[in-house]
């Protein structure tokens, strides 16, 4: 039986997707659930399994290909008549209907197993006689200047692309081609150079050094360029910091880390202490836990943290779901399993959807203050930043004192379209108490 | 650097290769005591004599057939088509037979032969001295196409033909012989087969052509240039195999492709270089690929009037740069 595969949804804000490495090839035999090919969606690259068993008779999208979710990727036969319905519709496997061409009687059709040629069998007589060109039909005056009109708008191919890369609204130009068309030339020089002049070099005066590098993306690279843009362009962001006096924090961890860790089996972080309390403080502001929809606000029940990670490939964004409800120790085991799975290039598909807020910690890498962009479509995203020893003014009864304290910056973007700067200040204050309030003698489960 | 005409390039060339392998035989009509209807192998009987340099009967079958045979043999033939227009008794030796030799044998036997073409009008030649014959051997596999037009080229490419262990048609433009004068050195050299050249760097429109139609393509690049029109020649050079890089290098970067030919347009050159830029282009093109050559009509026709009607000329290249620029 002759199925269509397509490319299965994985979740909510994932539209579209790119066609990485094909597993299998035209003609191999496959058993239900063997990968077939690699997709690189938004954060993750998975494995896409055969629906069936059966043998691949065709590949239809091609590697580097971007695909909407539920299109047909692939055709295959069916060895059974089971089928997993991976598709929203029930026409999967509709036969592709006959169409009936104008030209019909004048094609002709092959002979199957006929002898044609010069020795001997029956040349099929097509009957030409019914052909009347379409070309000799006279074009009258009203068709002419429909597409005189039609020209004015159509963009050429370099135009459209060239318009799509610099973000150009190709309406805002006027054109200076034929009928007002917008040429190359007037894209490039909206765009501000003019460009096409630098390189046309001979092949003999080139020089061979000194010559930029040009490449071309990976896909993910693609798929993060994409994301940030359309994060930055459609939301407005507005920034927020904080101190954070973390040296209660610092001593709880050292005192405990061996004990925890012997006793849970998973790694004590910084990290997974901060996500803990920053869960809390969301459960607490729930207008940070939300998404600005189609002009409405829509305020998330559950509480995923997206955790940002520096993988091989680029940023992933794996995501810990529950946050809210977990122990420490739990946290801190679901927080070491998606980041080893992100680093590892083997998330799941469940480990990169349903993100609510994002925690980005930059301060792994040194950095003491960030202006982080927002994971669209979520309303903000939190970074922490290093814990650096330094002197701190300390009151304690009217008294003041200089100390050496570790001290840490957490760093706040907000979508400025869901909350202002009052409510984002109560959420960083929140997180700020949660994290202060862990002393050496706090009860941390 | 010395300066030398088509003509006399292509003569130093066979010359020299004659010198440097005594394998090599020379034959066609009139190619010995005559020296050639063109004088290209002029007193080459002379110095090589009438074993290497041989005469042969107005049948364009055996020149091509002894040809193939002795190439197959060990020899390296060059044969000479007096005019391109008479290649067609040939067809079955060369498109049918040569072209699969290596194939056939299961590369047990080559054919290191060259046929020598003169070809295209614009010399008041009429119907029989006057085609375009490229299309029918740049379609088939197994066959080299060049189509040098200037002498450098003419004398490079001719080497490389002749050192080629597989069939190398070479189409030498009959109004280039004389028309054409330029720098070529004394010494040996060779152009490999498959790369086309820009002769002229430009922004605004690639030409792509060939032959006699690169001067006038040339020609027409400077009248457009006072008209504030920067236009890229790119000379193909080989037709078979079509230089697919260059072509979709230089139309991408311009974003304009007029090509023009002599032959006429349907089922031609130009109807593969427009494919391949269609197929390799197609997000870089701010134009309609564009083509020009002349009307699908069978003969040059004799009356010069006619003739000059008929020919693309650099004015009507011209007309055509300035169209497509103004799109």
């Amino acid at each position: 039986m002759a199925f269509n595969i397509e490319l299965p949804h994985v979740g909510e804000s994932v539209t579209e997707a790119v066609i990485g490495k094909w597993l299998k090839s035209p003609g191999d035999q496959i058993e239900k659930y063997d990968p077939l090919v690699e997709v690189v969606t938004d954060k993750v690259n998975m494995d896409v399994p055969s629906p069936a068993s059966g043998t691949l008779t065709n590949i239809i999208a091609t590697e580097g290909e971007t695909v909407a979710m539920g299109a047909v990727i692939a055709e295959m036969e069916t060895t059974d008549g089971e089928v997993e319905d991976t598709s929203d519709s029930p026409t999967a496997i509709e036969p592709r209907p006959t169409l009936k061409s104008p030209l019909e009687g004048r094609i002709g059709t092959l002979v199957q197993g006929a002898n044609v040629g010069p020795t001997g069998g029956e040349f099929v007589d097509t009957s030409l006689t019914a052909a009347k060109s379409a070309g000799s039909v006279d074009q009258n005056a009203s068709d002419r200047s429909a597409a005189s009109s039609r020209r004015k708008k159509g963009f050429s191919p370099v135009v459209t692309r060239l318009a799509a890369q610099h973000g150009i609204d190709l309406n805002s130009i006027v054109g200076t081609g034929l009928s007002g068309r917008v040429t190359k030339k007037d894209v490039l020089t909206a765009v501000g150079g003019g460009g096409a002049r630098s390189i046309s070099v001979p092949q003999t005066l080139q020089a061979g050094t000194n010559e930029d590098q040009v490449i071309g993306p990976s896909p993910i690279r693609k798929m993060i360029a994409d994301h940030m843009v359309k994060s930055v362009s459609e939301i407005p962001h507005a920034w927020s910091a904080v101190e954070v006096d973390v040296t209660g924090m610092v001593e709880w961890r050292t005192a405990n880390r061996d004990n925890f860790e012997r006793e849970h089996g998973v790694r004590l972080t910084y990290l997974s202490l901060t996500l803990s309390v920053v869960a809390n403080a969301l459960k607490g502001n729930p207008r940070l836990n939300s998404s600005w929809s189609d002009g409405n606000i829509v305020v998330k029940s559950a509480i995923n943290v997206g955790i940002a990670v520096a993988a091989d490939v680029g940023l992933v964004v794996p995501v810990v779901h529950g946050a809210a409800d977990s122990s420490l120790a739990d946290l801190a085991g679901k927080l070491g399993g998606v980041v080893e799975r992100a680093r590892s290039g083997s998330m799941t598909l469940d480990d990169v959807q349903g993100g609510t807020f994002t925690l980005n910690n930059t301060g792994a890498l040194g950095s003491v203050w960030g202006g982080a962009i927002i994971n669209h479509p979520e309303a903000a995203i939190l970074t922490t930043e290093a814990i650096v020893k330094r002197p701190i003014v300390i009151s304690d009864n009217g008294i003041d004192s200089v100390a050496i304290r570790s001290m840490m910056n957490i760093c706040l973007s907000f979508d400025h379209r869901i909350v202002d700067g009052a409510e984002a200040s109560v959420f960083l204050q929140s997180v700020k108490s949660g994290l202060e309030a862990i002393t050496l003698t706090s009860d941390l489960k | 650097m010395p300066e030398k005409t088509v003509i006399e390039a292509v003569r130093e060339g066979i010359q020299a290769e004659m010198r440097r392998d005594d394998s090599m035989i020379i034959l066609g009509e009139d190619v010995g005591s005559r020296g050639g209807v063109f004088l290209a192998t002029d007193g080459l009987i002379d110095e090589f004599g009438e074993n290497r340099v041989i005469d042969t009967p107005l049948a364009e079958s055996l020149i091509c057939g002894v040809a193939l045979g002795a190439a197959v043999n060990g020899m390296r033939p060059l044969a000479e088509i007096q005019f391109a227009d008479f290649v067609w008794p040939a067809i079955n030796q060369l498109v049918g037979e040569a072209s699969k030799v290596r194939y056939g044998t299961n590369g047990v036997k080559t054919v290191p032969m060259t046929i020598r073409v003169p070809y295209g009008g614009g010399v008041r030649g009429g119907l029989y001295h006057s085609q375009s014959i490229e299309a029918l051997f740049a379609h088939t596999p197994g066959l080299y196409v060049v189509a040098p037009a200037t002498p450098y080229d003419a004398k490079g490419l001719l080497a490389t033909a002749v050192r080629t262990d597989d069939p190398v048609i070479v189409l030498e433009h009959k109004r280039t012989y004389r028309l054409v004068k330029g720098e070529v050195p004394d010494e040996e050299y060779t152009i490999p087969i498959g790369k086309a050249e820009i002769k002229r760097p430009g922004t605004d429109i690639s030409i792509i052509t060939y032959g006699l139609m690169l001067h006038y393509s040339l020609q027409a690049a400077e009248m457009a240039e006072a008209n504030g029109i920067d236009v890229e020649v790119l000379d193909l050079r080989t037709l078979r195999p079509l230089d697919a890089e260059a072509i979709a290098e230089s139309a991408s970067r311009t974003g304009k492709a007029l090509i023009v030919q002599e032959d006429t347009p349907a089922v031609s050159i130009s109807s593969e270089v427009a494919a391949i830029i269609g197929e390799r282009c197609f997000f870089d093109l701010d134009g309609p690929i564009t083509r020009l050559g002349t009307p699908e009509l069978p003969p040059m026709p004799f009356s010069p009037i006619q003739e000059a009607a008929f020919m693309p000329s650099p004015e009507k290249i011209l007309t055509a740069i300035t169209k497509l620029a103004e799109i």
